[in-house]
């Protein structure tokens, strides 16, 4: 049956050319080498073991198949009789093990070298949270001196295919994760809820983030840039849709924007004590609703019934009893997707949302919700 | 020799099966219950199928157009759920139970009504499961590796019925093992010595034993996870005292052993059929037998590999780093002995062999990706990205799945008497070969570039190979159709099949008379030196 294998030849080369076009993009084809020298030791070691296994690969299947052209049957080979030979099996023994301890070598040197954690020139928190990201830069006792969300901002019209699709689609977030190049930033992963996974391909570093355990990583960048990376452990439901985004600065711009957002922090702080305007009220609640809300209760109130109830016309936003509504804003529900945003928003940002949640779409409960109801519900229930 | 024995036996009339449905309800004959594996497992490669499509649909582009994000995790979940519990699984049980008392001259299974339980459990637990996609808070949505406390405390409330369903499957691979490890030990013909069994055989006693080691383990995870969910237990909950990652180990220390329990049998299969069309012996029996013990050995301290990320002392990654690699050693010394087995043989290229072929190519393409994993600190880059999924697809898809098919190919006429149409088996390889490739090669790339996986939508560089893979899993999903509509035409309307059916089988199946009649070797038939394994 020569036919056969004429089949074999057609169908691998027919495989290839079927996919030479899709080959044109080297960032469509492999890992990148990324900006660190870990990433860059990773690359290496992967293209090491991986031409290792084409070796392998290419020696096995060459022998294979010109046996199963010139020992065919069809082709009037006769089978011959021999089996059984310990010598034999010792060489495809020992010559693997070789192999193996030779790969051995390097994969541990790298491994050594991410693990030298430690003498580090800042220290990050990172915090998964269904489904968003939490950066929290410490101080040197590892106290928070600010922090911010860092949540998905590709309009869900893109993500329905209702407006063409941006260049960074699905890889944009609101508040990038800001470092310097050249320092050694020390990364402290942990979640909040689930299991996620923070992971930027250029820096070649992965970990787990693990409600109640800290997880350490460290990197030391070397060119600015924008490095992308997404969650990489299903976390549920928007576990698409949690990109982490990383901007490497120069030192001294880095420097500036932190002493910046130190300033900002002693701003927000005092905004807890102020009352606002309705109007305001309004504004700053449309924006963290967007944020923190839209994903399970929609941009219109109406929830995905049953399992994400709709807000608009809802008792909990309308009753004049607004006790309730803090509680399930504050405290989350347990045995559902309602988180607990108490400890995610500050009292400012709860109020904004709680009065949005309360005047928007048909919703017209007519009161007002200010930072300091919110801390004295807080403090009320402690 | 045994030819005689058979005849007299089919005399007795009133051992046939009994009629109608109560025959399969009630039956406790081996051959029936392989049948009925074999059926239910191709109703759930269909249903897992399904679903498979319909993630490959909804990520044929970028967007959300299809399904919503809730279902499709609730696809990738009972897909993997359904393929490894519902499909591969019960399919090697199946195999076992048509196969094992043929080859070993036996009369039926050593325990013939705990085989009827064992079989007629899977049906309600994978309703079970099903129903729960019916139910107003959805089915299973948090990975076939349910991690704990996504599949706890933040999980739908029908994951209940989950564990229910997982608690049953396990109950009935318990007792499946049991019975195949009672059959091998006791029911052997004289003269069919350990040493003498085919490998077929050889590789289903030592999954038994892995299935017995590990199911309970795995009815431990659920049982603690019961636990959690009902009575305030924190066995997996951080925030009482428990530990999230624990799941994991013991996830994983089932897990492991789990995907060698989907491959060794298939290794057996292989075994038998790449003699038969090498018209040679197999090149060593007796390692392939010690391969096979080192590889379900090595299963056991292997399993954190699947968790290097989860943030493990330096130590604990070096040694599962190390011990993962050793397993390349026995899964290279079965490589290098089906080669020399083709080595200098005189080879056809029969449906079963196809299969085979394909089976040793592309089970080694998985296998050295399986290496390039074990490397800690590159398993970094891979972890949870399509290079996995294409790494598992390739040793559990042409892996597992190919050696399934071919062992229906091989055994069909024995089964029914009936030969296939060799030119349709043909087609079916071809475009299961070319559909399979299409479907998870470009996988390789799409998480080399860094596409994570289970997810519903992704980034615009992973479109094209995505796009290609959609179109590879249509072309594989649809080519099943044609192996089903085989099967059927073969049981309808085959030619007569011989009693050798293939040219140089070994093994006492192929001394019964085709079909194989409803009792077999009711007298033991006698094994020879020089009768035993090919």
């Amino acid at each position: 049956m020569p036919k056969v294998n004429k089949n074999w030849l057609q169908g691998v080369v027919g495989l290839g050319l079927a996919l030479l076009p899709f080959g044109a993009r080297a960032d469509e084809l492999n890992m990148p080498r990324g900006v660190t020298e870990i990433s860059r030791s990773v690359y290496d070691l992967h293209m090491l073991i991986f031409w290792i296994c084409v070796v392998i690969g290419t020696v096995v299947f060459a022998v294979m198949f010109w046996s199963l052209v010139n020992h065919r049957k069809a082709a009037g080979h006769e089978a011959a009789q021999f089996h059984e030979s310990t010598q034999m099996e010792i060489i495809w023994t020992l010559v693997p093990v070789l192999i193996l301890i030779g790969m051995a070598f390097p994969a541990t040197q790298v491994l050594i070298q991410m693990y030298d954690t430690g003498g580090e020139d800042m220290t990050v928190e990172v915090r998964g949270y269904q489904w968003r990201w939490q950066y929290k830069y410490l101080d040197e006792d590892y106290n928070s001196t600010f922090g911010f969300f860092s949540s998905l901002t590709t309009p869900i019209d893109q993500r329905y295919n209702r407006t063409v699709k941006g260049e960074n689609y699905l890889l944009e977030v609101d508040n990038a994760l800001r470092i310097p190049i050249n320092r050694k930033v020390r990364f402290l992963v942990t979640s909040e809820d689930v299991i996620h996974a923070w992971w930027v391909p250029d820096f070649g570093i992965k970990r787990d983030a693990v409600p109640g355990m800290l997880n350490e990583l460290w990197t030391i960048v070397e060119e600015p840039g924008i490095y992308r990376g997404q969650c990489t452990e299903l976390c549920g439901k928007d576990h698409g849709f949690m990109p982490i985004v990383v901007e490497a600065l120069p030192e001294a711009e880095y420097d500036a924007w932190y002493a910046q957002r130190l300033e900002l922090e002693a701003a927000r702080k005092k905004a807890l004590s102020q009352t606002f305007s309705a109007v305001e009220l309004m504004t700053q609640g449309e924006q963290i609703y967007n944020t923190f809300c839209t994903s399970c209760h929609m941009p219109n109130g109406k929830g995905v019934p049953p399992v994400f109830p709709a807000l608009d016309g809802a008792e909990i936003a309308t009753a004049p009893r607004r006790a309730d509504h803090f509680e399930i804003v504050v405290n989350g529900k347990t045995g559902t997707a309602m988180q607990a945003f108490g400890r995610q928003l500050d009292a400012a940002q709860l109020a904004a949302v709680i009065h949005y949640e309360r005047h928007a779409w048909s919703n017209n409960a007519g009161d007002i919700t200010q930072p300091s109801d919110i801390v004295e519900f807080m403090s009320g229930q402690q | 020799m045994s030819e005689a024995v058979v005849e007299v036996h089919a005399d007795h009339a009133d051992h046939g099966p009994a009629k109608g449905l109560s025959r399969w309800l009630f039956t406790t004959n081996h051959k029936d219950i392989g049948t009925l594996y074999l059926w239910f497992s191709f109703l759930m490669l269909l249903i897992g199928g399904t679903m498979a499509l319909i993630i490959r649909a909804e990520l044929f582009q970028p967007g959300l157009q299809f399904v919503q994000p809730e279902f499709f995790n609730q696809m990738t979940t009972n897909h993997g759920l359904i393929m490894v519990f519902g499909a591969i699984m019960p399919a090697f049980v199946g195999l076992a139970n048509w196969l094992l008392p043929m080859m070993l001259g036996a009369p039926d299974m050593a325990l013939p009504r705990m085989n009827n339980l064992s079989f007629w459990i899977l049906p309600f637990a994978f309703g079970l499961l099903i129903s729960t996609l019916f139910m107003e808070a959805g089915g299973p949505n948090f990975g076939w590796t349910f991690y704990a406390p996504l599949s706890t405390e933040y999980a739908p409330e029908t994951v209940t019925f989950f564990i229910f369903g997982v608690h049953m499957m396990g109950a009935s691979s318990i007792m499946g093992s049991i019975n195949i490890i009672a059959t091998i030990l006791n029911m052997r013909a004289p003269g069919m010595t350990l040493m003498r069994m085919p490998l077929f055989v050889w590789t289903w006693l030592i999954t038994a034993y892995l299935l017995l080691a590990v199911m309970p383990v795995l009815a431990g995870a659920v049982t603690m996870m019961l636990f959690d969910i009902h009575f305030g237990t924190s066995f997996f909950n951080a925030a009482g005292g428990g530990d999230p990652v624990l799941f994991q180990h013991i996830f994983w220390f089932f897990g492991h052993p789990e995907v060698y329990i989907m491959i060794l049998p298939a290794f057996g299969i292989v075994s038998q059929i790449i003699p038969t069309f090498s018209r040679k012996p197999l090149f060593g029996y007796d390692s392939m037998v010690y391969a096979t013990a080192s590889i379900a050995f090595l299963s056991f301290i292997v399993w954190a590999h699947h968790m290097f990320t989860v943030g493990m002392p330096i130590a604990g990654q070096l040694f599962f780093m190390y011990s993962t690699m050793l397993i390349a050693v026995p899964t290279g010394v079965k490589v290098f002995n089906w080669v020399s087995t083709m080595w200098r043989g005189s080879i056809s290229f029969e449906t079963p062999m196809l299969f085979s072929i394909a089976f040793v190519v592309l089970f080694t393409i998985g296998g050295l990706s399986g290496l390039m994993l074990a490397i800690t600190p590159v398993d970094y880059q891979y972890h949870d990205t399509y290079f996995v999924v294409a790494h598992f697809h390739y040793v559990l898809v042409p892996g597992a799945l190919f050696s399934i098919i071919a062992a229906v190919y091989y055994w069909l006429p024995k089964w029914c008497g009936k030969m296939y149409d060799e030119s349709l088996g043909k087609l079916h390889f071809w475009l299961s070969f070319i559909g399979v490739n299409i479907t998870f090669f470009p996988q390789h790339f799409s998480g080399l570039a860094g596409m994570p996986r289970r997810i519903p939508d992704y980034a615009l560089q992973f479109a094209d190979f995505n796009m290609v893979s959609s179109i590879g899993a249509y072309i594989f999903g649809f080519s099943q159709l044609l192996f089903l509509y085989l099967v059927i035409k073969t049981i309808r309307s085959g030619r007569q099949a011989t009693d050798r059916v293939w040219e140089s089988a070994h093994g006492l199946e192929w001394t019964l008379p085709s079909p194989a009649p409803y009792h077999t070797f009711t007298t033991p038939p006698k094994i020879t030196e020089a009768e035993a394994h090919s």
